[in-house]
């Protein structure tokens, strides 16, 4: 990716950054509520659940920050081409970061019933399945930073992956439930935690090609699926 | 060279143009189609040619010493530098409206009645009441002036001096506007009903315009040419320009990032 010249005007460079780093801070604080919600989760530690639902709350206050700068970077700037595209697309992002909280905070809240039923062992499939999604959200943040398309583009294979854990979750919930019958309360929770970091990882696909977007002006063309499980069983 | 202006039939086309002041050259190998169904805006840097372009498209460059145009301009396919053009007719069908509103130090009236007069539009008074009227009406400023037409055309606001000269330019109905940063003297809300302007004469008029603000070049036009250093880098539909420029020069120039 190319290295863009300083703006003449130098406070809109600095307007640029500050919007990125609070794009940058949304996104830092999406990968430590997923990953504190997972490990609260397995833990079994409600305390710690109810802690990632508080925080939630700062990530809708980055979001309005995110939306004043950008408006404000409009509204002054007027910006064009490659910074137009870039702040339209915090904007765009900073929500989808917003909706990405949210499903790490509905994980937080299923914890208290997940917590008071006897273990449950596909369960040890879901940190991986996170650790796969934060991977993507930090990667797809770089690559908003510095504009990179090339990046942006890898990432989109990667949904691929996470689709198939979900896939694999799934098929071996079903399977713990009939054998199990008094666990379908709690396994049904866990099937919703899956489902919840399936979303959160086409959410993250998708600020993906938004940064793509950002740096090239062209849409990414379709990304494929290979298994209709994660789009045919939508709980929501 | 991108020279395709996505138009079917050209309303002026020019080929290869060169343009020297002395030894100095100020346009270097510029092809480009203009149309009717759109307004055309010119952009660059200061210095690049912008107006320079703009008066061959008239023969402005005519009255400047020491200038020296090359290549071909043509206007529906005729040469408009061949021997037998008449220069004035070719000025009443490609009409200019300049910077500085200029207005001729005589009554309202008299500013738009000049060029129908000089070509003889108008057989009767009447005729060319009706020439001056329906001209003030186009240019929006009918009703501020209809009851004082006696009045110098000097004594109005830059707004209105503005208007005035572009109903002077659409008096003589030209086939071609151009027009060098026209709306650089006023201010937002002048500014503003001149765009609108534009706007409404925009499919009757090919309309070339010289502007300096890039909000203005994306409101008012449909294709952009950015102009630098004396050729024409980039030349595109409006919204590509301002959205996904290809060129470098002219992403950096419009972002603010030039020089
Ligand atoms: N009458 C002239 N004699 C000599 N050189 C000239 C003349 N007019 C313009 N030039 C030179 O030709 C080049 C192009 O000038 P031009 O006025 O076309 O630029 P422009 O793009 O319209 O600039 P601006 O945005 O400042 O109006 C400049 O280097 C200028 O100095
Ligand atoms: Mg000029």
């Amino acid at each position: 990716m190319a290295e863009n010249a300083a703006h003449t005007v130098k406070s809109f460079d600095e307007d640029i950054a500050q919007l990125r780093a609070v794009i940058t801070r949304m996104g830092g604080l999406c990968e430590t509520q997923i990953a504190d919600a997972v490990d609260a989760l397995v833990a079994r530690n409600v305390e710690a659940a109810a802690r990632v639902v508080e925080q939630d709350k700062r990530m809708d206050a980055l979001e309005t920050e995110a939306e004043a700068l950008a408006l404000r970077i409009i509204a002054l700037r007027a910006p064009l081409a490659d910074d137009l595209r870039e702040v339209v697309a915090a904007m765009k992002i900073a929500g989808v970061m917003e909706r990405i909280g949210d499903y790490a905070k509905n994980i937080a809240k299923r914890t208290p019933v997940v917590a008071q039923s006897q273990p449950i062992g596909p369960a040890v499939i879901v940190p991986e399945m996170a650790r796969a999604v934060i991977e993507i959200i930090r990667d797809t943040l770089d690559a908003f930073v510095d504009r990179d398309a090339e990046k942006a583009l890898a990432i989109l294979q990667r949904d691929q992956q996470v689709d198939e854990y979900y896939n694999s979750l799934f098929r071996a919930l079903l399977t713990f439930m009939m054998e199990n019958p008094n666990t379908i309360t709690p396994s049904t929770h866990l099937l919703f935690v899956a489902k919840n970091l399936e979303r959160i990882g086409d959410h993250a696909t998708s600020v993906a090609e938004m940064v793509h977007f950002t740096a090239t002006g062209q849409r990414p063309a379709e990304r494929p699926k290979t298994d209709s499980t994660s789009s045919v069983y939508t709980p929501h | 060279m991108n020279t395709a202006a996505g138009s079917p039939v050209p309303k002026m086309t020019a080929r290869n143009v060169n343009v020297f002041y002395g030894q100095k050259q100020a346009i270097k190998d510029v092809s480009i189609d203009v149309s009717r169904e759109h307004v055309t805006a010119f952009i660059g840097p200061s210095g690049c040619g912008k107006s320079t372009f703009l008066r061959c498209l008239n023969r402005m460059n005519d009255t400047v010493d020491g200038a020296r145009v090359e290549g071909r301009i043509e206007l529906d396919g005729q040469d408009i530098y061949a021997s037998v053009m008449d220069v004035v007719q070719l000025r009443a069908r490609v009409g200019m409206v300049f910077q500085k509103p200029n207005p001729f130090p005589k009554s309202i009236y008299e500013n738009v009645a000049y060029g129908p007069r000089l070509h003889g539009l108008a057989r009767s008074r009447a005729d060319m009441d009706e020439i001056v009227e329906s001209a003030l009406r186009r240019a929006g400023l009918w009703d501020e002036v209809k009851d004082r037409l006696g009045e110098s055309g000097t004594a109005m606001s830059g707004g209105q001096q503005q208007r005035l000269c572009i109903a002077r330019a659409i008096a003589v109905d030209p086939e071609v506007i151009l027009m060098d940063e026209p709306c650089s003297a006023l201010d937002p809300i002048a500014t503003a009903r001149i765009e609108e302007l534009i706007d409404e004469l925009r499919g009757r008029y090919a309309i070339v315009i010289v502007t300096h603000n890039m909000q203005q070049a994306a409101r008012v036009s449909q294709k952009t040419a950015f102009f630098h250093l004396g050729t024409l880098v980039e030349y595109d539909d409006t919204s590509a320009i301002f959205t996904n420029p290809k060129a470098t020069r002219t992403k950096d120039y419009i972002t603010g990032r030039y020089g």
